[in-house]
């Protein structure tokens, strides 16, 4: 089991009022899965995978990662626990615009502690394994949308964790890049890479393995097993 | 992460915004660069000044005599039984007034000094050309005359000044050396100097005594029993009064300069300080807004996994290494300065290492006492906040 949420509540105040983000979500992911949570916006989803991206920790239940509980981890511990088990694909890419793409992958490693000469290895195998080994040394504002995006994969993956975590990978995207980069995370799945993917797109939800819809703060399995 | 990445990483920020690092800096280069001069040039002028009297001896008092009631100086000729006193080297006795000078058609108004043959030795100035002033001079009062450079120009020009005549007061005296070339002191120009016997000087300026008696004691030992002869015959002489003169050592003179020296010293750093202080804080301004403007690229490399310190030591080296550019900037300009306007001032120009060493690590100092709260603002950001943040 990579992943268990075992009652999770998040509460969040706004003035006088508290609002549950999340209700008594109960969730568990294997090793080796691509799932797709989906739910218009409002429904809890990016709060869902603030939790599951340890960017958040909730208010209350049970939340085990790769073994280690998150409950009340300090800040640093939540850095550490993100750094070497997730690997975060954002709507928008989330690149540093200054530095280039080698320089981008290698971020995770550099906060890893990893040895220069190795960080470059592995950021350049990364880059190579997402169809960009030809551009390392580009600046993102240099390369197409689907190419930053790829940046952002290599990124992710650089670093080898166990599960990417991916927020609307396709958001800012058109069709045949969005198909383009959906091709990829299948392929990295395959691999082996637990995928795990945020979205309000249905088209990209049924490319996943397994579906779960989130609802006012609810979950609910919408389809298991099936395509890809 | 490693400080040599982190510093890269801070130069490649600095170097995307180079107008605003240049300004950010400008604070820094000013104080560093008015610090270095400022301190530079008043040591230059103060070792110039200590040198000088430095190289009088370190064994020479000088005796000023006010004198009580009718006795307002002393006979030279009992100042120089003195040296048979215990601790007492030579003594130089000397008489000073003006006198008109006359050449030819030229005629000026000049102070002349009276003197005995130990002036040469205490006061280690030397002739050119000629000889010096004799014993059988002061003796039978010869009316000779020893000229200063300077002075020299001003009554033959280029000609050689030995064996002229000139007059003092319409006396007749006959130049007999040209003194050495020794430049301005702290009080007057060695080479206006006209030296004359102290016995003919008694003469011409209507004087019975000196007032001013500089004396050698016989080592640098023995200065302070020097002094305490001195003393013990100056209190008999004038009754315990200790108005009636002054004793000055070398040393006391070098020790109230250096004291004048720090306080100056301080003073001037303090002014520059405050400059330093108000660049120090358009550092933290230009941080605290460097930190806003990248709330959005700390989210992001939070998530990827930067820790706190991570992101402290990234702002904080940023300011560290803008505040220390600055400094290395600052001290180049200021040494710069040093030289520019020693030349102007005629002083050798000294830049202490220790004065460069301490703004380089001052420079740095402020870098990291004002960049500390902005990196500690960018430090404590939520992830999730500043992801949101676009």
């Amino acid at each position: 089991m990579l992943i268990s949420l075992q009652g999770i509540n998040k509460h969040y105040k706004m003035g006088e009022e508290v609002v549950k983000a999340l209700n008594e979500i109960s969730l568990e992911i294997e090793k080796g899965e691509f799932l797709a949570i989906v739910g218009p916006s409002g429904s809890g989803k990016s709060t869902l995978m603030n939790i599951l991206g340890c960017l958040d920790i909730p208010s209350s239940g049970r939340y085990v990662l790769d073994g280690i509980e998150i409950k009340s981890a300090k800040e640093n511990e939540l850095s550490q626990i993100r750094n070497e088990k997730i690997g975060f694909i954002f709507q928008n890419f989330n690149l540093l615009t200054k530095l280039t793409a080698i320089e981008n992958v290698e971020l995770p490693l550099i906060y890893r502690g990893v040895k220069a000469s190795e960080r470059k290895r592995k950021a350049t195998e990364s880059l190579e394994k997402v169809g960009l080994g030809e551009r390392i040394n580009h600046l993102p504002t240099k390369l197409s949308g689907g190419q930053q995006q790829r940046v952002a994969i290599a990124r992710a993956l650089a670093g080898n964790p166990p599960i990417l975590l991916c927020d609307e990978p396709t958001g800012a995207l058109d069709s045949t890049t969005s198909k383009d980069i959906m091709k990829l995370l299948k392929e990295l799945n395959k691999q082996g890479h637990t995928i795990i993917v945020i979205t309000h797109d249905l088209e990209v939800a049924n490319e996943a393995k397994r579906v779960v819809q989130i609802k006012d703060g609810k979950l609910a399995n919408v389809r298991v097993g099936g395509k890809a | 992460m490693n400080s040599i990445t982190a510093i890269k990483m801070a130069m490649k920020n600095l170097k995307s915004h180079k107008l605003r690092s240049f300004l950010t800096m400008l604070g820094i280069i000013i104080g560093i660069s008015s610090v270095i001069t400022l301190i530079s040039i008043a040591q230059s002028s103060t070792r110039m000044i200590t040198d000088e009297v430095k190289d009088l001896g370190s064994n020479l008092i000088s005796v000023g005599i006010v004198g009580r009631g009718t006795t307002t100086s002393i006979a030279y000729k009992e100042v120089l039984e003195w040296e048979k006193k215990e601790g007492i080297g030579k003594v130089s006795p000397v008489i000073s007034g003006n006198t008109e000078m006359k050449y030819k058609n030229k005629k000026e108004t000049v102070s002349i000094d009276g003197i005995t043959p130990n002036y040469e030795d205490v006061q280690n100035f030397h002739i050119q050309a000629g000889r010096y002033i004799m014993p059988i001079d002061v003796d039978t009062r010869q009316k000779v005359v020893l000229i200063g450079v300077e002075a020299a120009k001003t009554f033959f020009g280029e000609g050689n000044p030995i064996g002229k005549q000139v007059t003092l007061n319409g006396l007749p005296f006959t130049v007999v050396g040209l003194l050495e070339e020794k430049g301005e002191s702290l009080l007057s120009s060695y080479d206006d100097k006209i030296l004359i016997p102290i016995s003919t000087s008694e003469r011409l300026l209507f004087t019975s005594g000196v007032k001013v008696i500089s004396i050698q004691a016989s080592s640098a030992e023995d200065v302070d029993l020097a002094i305490s002869t001195v003393e013990n015959i100056l209190k008999t002489k004038f009754k315990n009064d200790k108005n009636s003169y002054s004793i000055l050592n070398q040393q006391d003179l070098l020790d109230t300069m250096d004291t004048v020296t720090q306080t100056m010293s301080l003073l001037l750093a303090g002014i520059s300080g405050i400059s330093l202080l108000v660049g120090g804080i358009g550092i933290m301004n230009i941080m605290l807004v460097s930190v806003t403007e990248r709330t959005k690229e700390i989210g992001i490399r939070k998530a990827i996994g930067a820790k706190r310190k991570d992101i402290l030591s990234l702002f904080l080296i940023e300011s560290v290494v803008l505040t220390t550019i600055g400094g290395v900037i600052g001290i180049l300009i200021g040494i710069g300065g040093t030289y520019g306007i020693s030349g102007l001032m005629n002083v050798e120009p000294y830049v202490a290492p220790g004065v460069v060493i301490s703004s380089f690590l001052f420079s740095m100092l402020i870098g990291i006492v004002f960049g500390i709260l902005p990196a500690n603002r960018a430090a404590k950001l939520k992830p999730i906040d500043a992801l949101r943040n676009e």
